[in-house]
């Protein structure tokens, strides 16, 4: 029931519709791990300085700490515990098995977000989207498989890991970015 | 079947890619209220009046805990030299007395976090101010000896006559170096769930040391640690931030405790910058005699640190000073200034980070001065055994790190003229330091199971903060009951699996991996004696640990950096990157390649970007979340890589590793600094090297700079 203080929201979570009633206060980050108990989502900052709240939000990367859950109405939401679904079979997606293969993190905190982010990103390339290192901004890139390992740093410098896994990350990135596997 | 030293995959990476892995706020009882702090907005002074109404008249509000309605804690509590230091910052709402800026005053509990949030910031809180002092100057007259450090050394430790030796040198180097406040910023903030049932405690905590935590929590209770459940199941990074429990923890507790329902508190980063420790800023001064062709005679090493009106905590910044070279003078004193801060504590590499930063900073420009190669002048100078005790080594491999690295790192070609090499607007330098970190082994107790299915359980309040316990106990307790690993079930983050040592110092592998060994042989011997399945056998490693022979034990290392300083903007990056390491016996070199990697990054952090400076008005760290403190992200690191010599040491724990926690941090910031040197010509001698500072310094190579002027 929709008061001053909260409203109902509609949203499509991991392919599940989600109605809920929400306060106006609650971010999305809070409303996944306070509400709907997805707690692989996680909160490093709270103040999207950090990315380890990083999901996908209508196909693309947000910071789900920075969006209020009563501005998200209508919303499709991938969180890291839909990733695995994003690609056919049972197993997990390539660029899980990528982390786990590269040892692409230590506390493992940070590695939602990541992951998330690494999808965003991939997808932004994709689309031909250019970064701050790439040679010719207007041209962009033609494809996520053309990224070498300095536009993925530059690309996931919105994600920090304070355990400095970043070696393995780029490296799981790179691996998957390269292959026809996505 | 050895499974120890083989690449297993981390036993939690699947958990950690899925996010079904779960970190301490995250888990779910029934009834649970949230707490949110208030702070003192002062830097010293009291508390004298809480107007509470319209925090109470806010929707979702339960309560306010306030230092009149907090229950009592145990002052007088023991919990050893090594934990003592944070006793002080555990008693959160104990009086009304304010010691630093961000000290909890209060705190709303609401059946929300946002209604707690806007409780807290209905608050009102009327406190008396008094005269603040907060500002850290170099040579300060009121500096203190502290009679213990944080490695239990003491704050002074002199041999020989080392001032005598200076004055007699033909060469002396006389060099001021100092390090900023840094914060340790694990990517988990501190977050607890604590939860009383029928009068025993369960703390969800995000903590280094479960068993440390039960401990803490009993004395401060007065209850027995049986009755205080400790669960860290996962723990999204220390760096010593959680090493022994900090208000956060003690504030859910009381909270807890006041409304009679389970409670959670997560810290934002600002309220970390107060509670979660912080690498006290320092002001070294180092001297060093040689003769001319750079025999050490004396060494001098003094570092100021700054303490706190509730701490006596003071890293052990100079001690590396009188062990890493053979100087048959030296003295090295650790002083402090107490002022009206938040307290000092532990970060990855406590006192080892600062003083080899000083240290190998000071040999590079002894090298400087003579005209020789740095590490030839290290060569030089090795010493056979500990020139601080005349203790033998266990091992020490520095000269085969140097020597290994040199040759990987393309060091043999290098030319040594500082301020020559340019690649368009870019001036490129190399540099190298040694990096040191000594070796503890604290007694732990574990269990090892026969399940009746054929697999063993082995069990040990240890806990895995991201450096791979999880996987390189199973492969310990594999190789000891002599079974696949597979077959092993390992179950660490639990204060009740049994009383074990904290993940910190770069003890946790050797300390609990001799306890999971030792259980693990006890129970395949008895079961080959024909003990049933289902057998459970309990072992402790306190007799062992303190049968240790009385010797020197240190892992050693060599880094190695490539920077380009921009001649126009004075930026600094560090292209590549080599650290070669004698750390004993390597568990499994895919975790400790992580977790060396990941410490040097954070040196570079510490050398470029990283630090916390007090705001003197306010008496709090201006730089209080990530926008502000900021530390290296994927765009800030190029290349870098790991070597870790193979090193046998019998000395060591059974588990033969010596700890690589630490050492990848230590002596990063040296070798930068050193190459920025190499590439510009000039010393940088106060870290962070920022930018600004490099601008500015326009030394002659930097045509460039001045041409566009
Ligand atoms: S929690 Fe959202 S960016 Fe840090
Ligand atoms: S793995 Fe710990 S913060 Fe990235």
């Amino acid at each position: 029931m929709k008061t001053d203080h909260t409203s109902e929201v509609t949203l499509r979570i991991n392919g599940t519709e989600e109605k809920v009633l929400v306060d106006h206060r609650v971010t999305l980050l809070d409303l996944l791990r306070d509400r709907l108990g997805l707690t692989g989502t996680k909160k490093g900052c709270d103040h999207g300085q950090c990315g380890a709240c990083t999901v996908l939000l209508n196909g693309r990367r947000a910071n789900s700490c920075l969006k209020l859950a009563v501005a998200a109405e209508g919303a499709t939401v991938v969180t890291i515990e839909g990733v695995a679904d994003l690609t056919e079979g049972d197993g997990l997606h390539p660029l899980q098995e990528a982390f786990v293969a590269n040892d692409a993190m230590q506390c493992g905190y940070c590695t939602p977000g990541q992951i998330c982010s690494a999808l965003g990103a991939l997808a932004e390339a994709d689309a031909g989207w250019p970064s701050h290192v790439t040679p010719d901004v207007t041209a962009g890139v033609k494809s996520a498989s053309e990224l070498g390992a300095e536009e993925i740093r530059e690309r996931m410098s919105g994600n920090l890991c304070r355990c400095g896994a970043y070696h393995g990350i780029v490296a799981a990135i790179t691996q998957v970015a390269s292959g026809s596997n996505r | 079947m050895t499974s120890v030293g083989t690449p297993l995959e981390r036993q939690d990476a699947r958990a950690k890619v899925t996010g079904t892995a779960t970190y301490a706020y995250e888990h779910r009882v029934e009834g649970v209220l949230y707490a949110w702090p208030v702070t003192s907005t002062v830097a010293k002074g009291r508390v004298v009046d809480i107007d509470m109404d319209s925090a109470m008249a806010t929707p979702g509000v339960v309560a306010v805990l306030h230092a009149d309605n907090a229950a009592r804690l145990e002052t007088n509590i023991d919990l050893g030299p090594v934990q003592q230091a944070s006793v002080p910052e555990l008693f959160v709402l104990q009086s009304k007395k304010i010691a630093y800026r961000g000290q909890i005053v209060a705190a709303v509990i609401a059946s929300s976090a946002e209604a707690a949030r806007e409780g807290a910031e209905k608050l009102v809180v009327h406190c008396e101010e008094q005269a603040h002092d907060v500002v850290f100057r170099a040579r300060d007259p009121r500096a203190y000896v502290p009679s213990v450090l944080g490695d239990l050394g003491p704050g002074n430790v002199n041999r020989g006559d080392a001032d005598a030796a200076l004055e007699a040198a033909e060469v002396v180097v006389d060099v001021a170096y100092s390090t900023p406040a840094q914060l340790p910023h694990p990517m988990e903030p501190h977050s607890t769930l604590a939860s009383w049932t029928e009068g025993r405690l369960t703390l969800y905590s995000s903590e280094q040391g479960p068993s440390n935590t039960s401990q803490a929590f009993a004395a401060l209770l007065a209850m027995d640690a049986d009755d205080v459940e400790v669960v860290c199941d996962y723990v999204g990074g220390g760096f010593g931030a959680k090493a022994a429990p900090r208000p956060p923890a003690v504030l859910a507790v009381l909270a807890a405790k006041l409304v009679g329902r389970p409670v959670k508190v997560a810290w934002n980063r600002r309220l970390m910058t107060a509670h979660a420790t912080y690498r006290s800023p320092t002001a070294q001064r180092i001297r060093l005699g040689a003769d001319g062709q750079g025999k050490l005679s004396a060494i001098v090493h003094e570092a100021q640190h700054m303490t706190s009106a509730l701490s006596d905590y003071v890293d052990q910044t100079a001690s590396s000073a009188r062990m890493m070279y053979a100087a048959e003078h030296a003295r090295t004193t650790a002083t402090a200034v107490r002022l009206d801060v938040p307290s000092a504590g532990w970060m990855r590499g406590p006192g080892e980070t600062p003083g080899m930063f000083g240290l190998e900073c000071a040999m590079d420009e002894l090298a400087h001065r003579l005209d020789l190669d740095p590490i030839e002048l290290r060569i030089r100078n090795e010493p056979e055994v500990d020139p601080s005790d005349g203790k033998p080594f266990s091992s020490r491999n520095l000269v085969a790190c140097l020597q290994t690295g040199a040759e990987q790192f393309g060091w043999v070609s290098r030319d040594r003229r500082p301020g020559t090499r340019r690649h368009g607007r870019w001036l490129v330098g190399t540099g190298v330091a040694a990096s040191r970190y000594p070796v503890f082994t604290v007694p732990s107790r574990a269990s090892a199971t026969a399940e009746t299915d054929g697999t063993f359980t082995v069990a040990i309040g240890a806990v895995d903060i991201g450096t791979g316990s999880r996987t390189v106990l199973a492969q310990i307790a594999a190789d000891a009951l002599e079974v696949p690993v597979a077959r092993v079930r390992l179950d660490l983050g639990r204060a009740s699996y049994s009383a074990a040592a904290f993940a910190g110092a770069s003890l946790g592998t050797a300390s609990w991996g001799w306890a999971v060994d030792k259980a693990g042989r006890v129970l395949r011997d008895r079961l080959r004696d024909g003990a049933p399945l289902g057998t459970t056998v309990d072992v402790d490693t306190t007799e062992e640990v303190s049968a240790m022979r009385d010797v020197s034990r240190n892992a050693y290392g060599a880094q190695f950096a490539e920077v380009k300083v921009d001649a126009v903007t004075g930026q600094i990056r560090v292209e590549r990157m080599l650290g070669v390491f004698a750390a004993g016996r390597i568990i499994n070199p895919r975790t400790a390649r992580s977790q060396l990697i990941g410490g040097m990054i954070m040196g570079i952090g510490g050398t470029l970007m990283e630090a916390a400076d007090i705001d003197e008005t306010f008496g709090d760290f201006v730089q209080s979340d990530l926008a502000g403190y900021h530390f290296p992200t994927h765009a800030d690191i190029g290349d870098i890589d790991v070597v870790m010599l193979p090193e046998t040491d019998d000395e060591l724990s059974p588990v033969g590793g010596k700890g690589i926690g630490e050492i990848g941090v230590v002596g990063a910031a040296a070798a930068v600094a050193n190459a920025v040197h190499h590439a510009t010509g000039r010393r940088f001698r106060d870290l962070p090297l920022r930018l600004e500072d490099l601008r500015n310094a326009s030394p002659a190579s930097m045509s460039l700079h001045q041409s566009l002027r």
